[in-house]
């Protein structure tokens, strides 16, 4: 059983297990964006069914104005698009690019973020005013505390790409890659919250 | 003829981990973990238990006697809300899966060490955060199942020290979740395939894709409860316009997989256990895989037979019953292959092959109410009263519980490198087993003939069958004791077990007991046939 | 060979008379007192000798097992390697499946027969409009047989007690009296949490939830006294919401009724 030198397997062993590190890091960050999804499916399935069988009070207002959601959703496609680019650039150990994409996309995360807060500024009702407005303000308030958190991950990130002393290279990738594909994740959600909630 | 595989020697007695107090520790070794679950879900367990007791004190006559209403509430509560969140899913979830699946995949740790301790350390403070609650301003006393809205209107601090902590509870089992999917498809050592994976493995990747799908739904109803109770929203609040049956869908899409969550787990360990000790292969492998994926994608179908008698309307509840009913199709394949597997073998007639039998019986019978339950027609005079309680102890209690003590029986050697004693096993399953079917097989009665379930008082003319149903529960308080004596007793002067006392064949028994700090000691066995009973040694590498 | 078959069609036979027996002479159901209860009955009679011989077989499997299988003491080795057998897997995916789905036809023409079927928000004399929501509910079997008499209810629910409405006589009671073989339609709701309405003896059960008026129709068939029973947790005092359903004949009930009448005000 035992003719290998055990050294030299157990060698054999850390090198496989560095081999695989990066692969299964990104799929147990699959498997949790999938958990947080159903989240968001829960908030979704439970809106819809409000809209379908709880009729609002007379006089209640659910009509909501579309120009700035319709920016924010130009403003969180375009910030995937930069993130990507950062990516790119990385590859190329271009990093002090890619560190201008990363504070690009922090940058168009915080101003969605601000469009928020001014549409919730603007709304004609409240938290508690209606079964409409309670779920607008969880989906969209949820949604937004993604976002802040992807921002804040961004900002971390684009830190630590700068060229000396950080720790994100070409050879170490994965951090830029777990929060794109984080980021990609919570673009989507919006995507999805944009034709529900004021499309539909 | 026997095979007997050596099992590897660990020669190097620096490898042996050393210390008690690495159970206290922030430890990252999968093997730690897994016993920090398992003891902490036991000292839950005794707590439950405690709770159990006292709710059985009280319906031992058949007035409120015993304690406060709305203590008698919060007691249930608990009770429910420990036995199932830090008793049963952390353990047959958390430890066994903890222990054992990085050596079935071959494996020297799980995937992500690190998440693996943060999701255990995240159990003890939320369960005594839960226990704690009762002496602030009284527990949560709505139930389990926490329906608004009387969940939002009785004392707040207790419903929401409950919420914060069944989602702390919820987080860590979701973190579980994705460790256990992560090491059972990507670490697999090299050359092992996945239909040559234990059945544990696979019970387990079913188990932790329904966490992964449902617990979140969870965790979003429960916040969405909170904001009702603290922020004065209405989603589940009809005074405010909301709708309460809204919860419900929510909460048993959930709950539902939840009692999959509890009991899958406990399939895949009867199904490492029952060949070992009946030297027989697994009977019918592939149909067993595939049954376990049907009850997984059933299981995430059928959520509203809880809710025959709520705001459901009448294709719904068709609906509903169909596909409960097909659940049980599956479920029944498992049972008659278990079966199978017993038949022609050469059982030992051991405290783990007890236990494993009993949770055969046991379940069977829970199974069988559960197709009842889920007739409509039958479900509407039966729904919330006792007959439903028995029906889940069953499933619960005489099935996975029966698992847990069974496995313990079985892996204690592996753990400990000492033997259980047997006398006393056998003691505690026959105690065990009366204890538990007079406490509840009277409760089918009970339902039937008009007592309803959550209640401090009921009509005396049930008192003489509660009075059987509480002596029941006194034996099964009881059966812990040489349980627990026999535990101590064998972890210090126990009969050496030596590595594999079992002569089993599944890759955690091919290497020394107690097993080394990174598992093995050289390369890990490529185990192709973990059943392997019966035939030839040539035949296994 | 013959031999051993002989033996299990003998235990096979066996198990199916015990089952059959139990079934029909053991009753662990309280006594019939509405329509649904027996068509209700005769479900749990087949429910339950089905499940007999499924738990009595599945027991002597077990137990025949560990006894006849068990390791003596100069035994060693292993049993034999079987590993499955793909025909008998088939037989018992493919059998359960079709007792499963024959259970759930059986039980949809029963519930069909309890009226679970029925439109809900039919001619409910209280319905303000018909445009009122109902939820859920059951409404009544055999409507063709007794039309004429349809007694209306309004029941409200709170913690912790029932209050029954009396529309036509413009009274409110804590018991509910319905006189005996006549329909009684009920549309309940609830002020606070959600209880239910269960009456045992009638086999029918409804959760009263607020803001969701649900119906329940049954019709008593047994002169009496029962109890309407809280199914669902409510607070401290669950335990003890109960109220009386009293069953008479049509002559006691209606003078009763009679007496409870209160003269309509006319605003
Ligand atoms: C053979 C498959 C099963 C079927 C068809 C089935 C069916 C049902 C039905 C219809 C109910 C609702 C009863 C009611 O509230 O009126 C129910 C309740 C319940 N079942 Fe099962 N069941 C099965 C297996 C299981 C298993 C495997 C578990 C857990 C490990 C389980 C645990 C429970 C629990 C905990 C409840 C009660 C929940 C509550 O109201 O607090 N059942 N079952
Ligand atoms: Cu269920
Ligand atoms: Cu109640």
């Amino acid at each position: 059983m035992t003719t290998l030198d055990s050294s030299k397997e157990i060698q054999k062993n850390n090198s496989e297990v560095n081999e695989t590190h990066e692969d299964f890091r990104m799929f147990g960050l699959i498997t949790f964006l999938i958990a947080d999804g159903m989240t968001f499916a829960g908030f979704f399935a439970a809106y819809l069914t409000y809209k379908a069988v709880n009729p609002l009070p007379d006089g209640a207002i659910y009509e909501l104005e579309l120009p700035i959601p319709t920016l924010n959703t130009i403003l969180l496609l375009v910030s995937s698009a930069t993130f990507h680019k950062a990516g790119k650039a990385l590859l190329k150990d271009k990093n002090t690019d890619s560190q201008k994409w990363l504070f690009f996309t922090a940058f168009l995360g915080i101003i969605f973020l601000i469009c928020q807060l001014f549409e919730y500024f603007h709304l004609p009702f409240g938290l508690t005013d209606n079964l409409f407005a309670s779920t607008f303000y969880a989906l969209t308030g949820f949604h937004g505390l993604h976002v802040t958190l992807g921002t804040l991950m961004i900002l971390i990130i684009a830190w630590q790409s700068r060229i000396n002393g950080g720790r994100l290279t070409s050879q170490n990738m994965f951090p830029l890659e777990a929060v794109e594909l984080y980021w990609h994740f919570v673009d989507g959600i919006w995507v999805i919250l944009f034709i529900i909630l004021y499309l539909l | 003829m026997t095979i007997s595989i050596d099992p590897q020697k660990t020669n190097d007695e620096s490898l042996q981990p050393k210390g008690w107090l690495r159970y206290f520790s922030f430890s990252l070794d999968h093997k730690v973990i897994g016993i920090q679950y398992l003891v902490c879900g036991f000292l839950f367990y005794l707590i439950g238990g405690t709770l159990a007791s006292a709710i059985r004190i009280e319906l031992a006559s058949p007035m409120s006697d015993f304690m406060p209403r709305d203590v008698y509430n919060q007691v249930l509560t608990l009770h429910g809300t420990i036995m199932i969140f830090l008793w049963i899913v952390p353990v047959v979830n958390g430890a066994f899966g903890n222990y054992l699946i990085p050596f079935y995949v071959g494996a020297r740790d799980m995937a992500f060490p690190r998440l693996n301790a943060v999701a255990f350390w995240l159990i003890p403070p939320s369960g005594l955060m839960l226990v704690a609650s009762y002496f602030v301003e009284g527990a949560a006393q709505a139930g389990w199942t926490a329906y608004p809205p009387l969940s939002i209107t009785t004392p707040q601090s207790g419903q929401i020290i409950w919420i914060l902590s069944v989602l702390l509870l919820g987080g860590s089992s979701i973190f579980g979740g994705i460790n256990f999917i992560a090491t059972i498809i990507k670490l697999r050592r090299p050359g092992l395939k996945l239909m040559q994976l234990p059945m544990y493995c696979w019970a387990m990747l079913g188990t932790s894709l329904l966490v992964v799908l449902s617990t979140p739904v969870l965790a979003g109803t429960l916040i969405l409860l909170s904001f009702d109770i603290v922020a004065n929203t209405g989603f589940f609040n009809p005074v405010l316009g909301g709708n309460v049956v809204v919860y419900q869908h929510l909460f048993w899409f959930y709950s539902h997989p939840a009692v999959y969550i509890m009991v899958l787990p406990a399939f895949g360990l009867v199904s490492e256990i029952l060949p070992v000790h009946a030297r027989k292969p697994l009977f019918g492998y592939t149909t067993m895989v595939f049954s376990i994926m049907g009850i997984v994608v059933l299981g995430l179908v059928v959520w509203a037979h809880h809710m025959f008698t709520s705001g459901t309307p009448p294709w719904m509840r068709l609906f509903f019953t169909i596909a409960t009913a097909f659940i049980a199709v599956p479920t029944g394949i498992k049972f008659f292959n278990w079966v199978a597997t017993l038949w022609g073998g050469k059982i030992s007639i051991n405290s783990a092959m007890l236990f494993s039998c009993g949770f055969i019986i046991n379940f069977v019978f829970g199974g069988i109410t559960g197709v009842a339950l889920a007739q409509v027609p039958f479900d509407i005079h039966v729904h919330d009263t006792y007959f439903v309680v028995a029906h889940f102890h069953y499933i619960v209690y005489g099935g996975t519980v029966f698992i847990i003590f069974s496995s313990i029986y079985h892996w204690f050697p592996k753990v400990t490198g000492k033997m259980l004693n047997e006398k006393l096993g056998i003691l505690h399953f026959i105690i065990t087993f009366i204890g538990f079917n007079l406490c509840f097989a009277p409760q089918h009665w009970l339902g039937l003939n008009g007592m309803p379930r959550r209640v401090a008082e009921y009509d005396p003319q049930f008192q003489f069958v509660n009075q059987i149903s509480s002596l029941g529960a006194l034996l099964m308080a009881i059966s812990t004791i040489p349980f627990l004596i026999n535990v101590f007793l064998s972890v210090r002067n126990g009969k050496d077990a030596g590595d594999n006392p079992w002569n089993a064949l599944t890759p955690e028994w091919l290497t020394s007991s107690p097993p080394p700090v990174e598992n093995w000691e050289g390369e890990a066995p490529l185990v192709e046939e973990p059943y392997g009973y019966g035939k030839e040694i040539s035949e296994q590498k | 060979m013959l031999n051993k078959n002989i033996y299990l069609i003998l235990i096979i036979s066996l198990v199916f008379v015990i089952s059959f027996w139990i079934g029909f002479n053991v009753n662990l159901l309280p006594a019939e007192a509405s329509i649904n209860a027996p068509i209700y009955d005769e479900l749990f009679k087949i429910l339950f000798i089905i499940g007999l011989i499924i738990f009595i077989g599945m027991t002597i499997a077990v137990v025949y097992s560990l006894f006849k299988f068990r390791k003596r003491d100069n035994q060693i080795g292993d049993g034999i390697a079987l590993e499955g057998n793909l025909s008998l897997e088939i037989v018992w995916t493919i059998i359960p499946s079709i007792i499963v789905l024959l259970i759930g036809l059986y039980s949809y023409n029963i519930y069909d027969r309890m009226g679970g079927m029925k439109e809900l928000n039919h001619n409910h004399e209280m319905m303000s409009s018909n445009t009122e929501k109902i939820w859920a509910g059951i409404s009544q079997t055999s409507d063709n047989k007794m039309p004429k008499n349809n007694l209306s209810i309004e029941v409200s629910a709170m913690q912790f007690a029932f209050l029954f409405n009396y529309p036509k006589g413009n009274f409110i009671s804590g018991e509910l009296h319905v006189p005996v073989d006549q329909k009684v339609s009920m549309k309940m709701e609830s002020k606070d949490v959600i209880h239910a309405f269960w009456v045992p003896e009638f086999r029918i059960k409804q959760d009263i939830i607020p803001g969701q008026p649900t119906i329940l129709n049954f019709t008593p068939t047994k002169v009496g006294k029962y109890q309407i029973i809280c199914a669902e947790l409510c607070g401290p005092y669950h335990g003890g919401m109960r109220a009386s359903i009293i069953v008479e004949e049509e002559s006691d009930y209606n003078e009763w009724f009679n007496k409870n009448k209160k003269p309509e005000v006319n605003l």
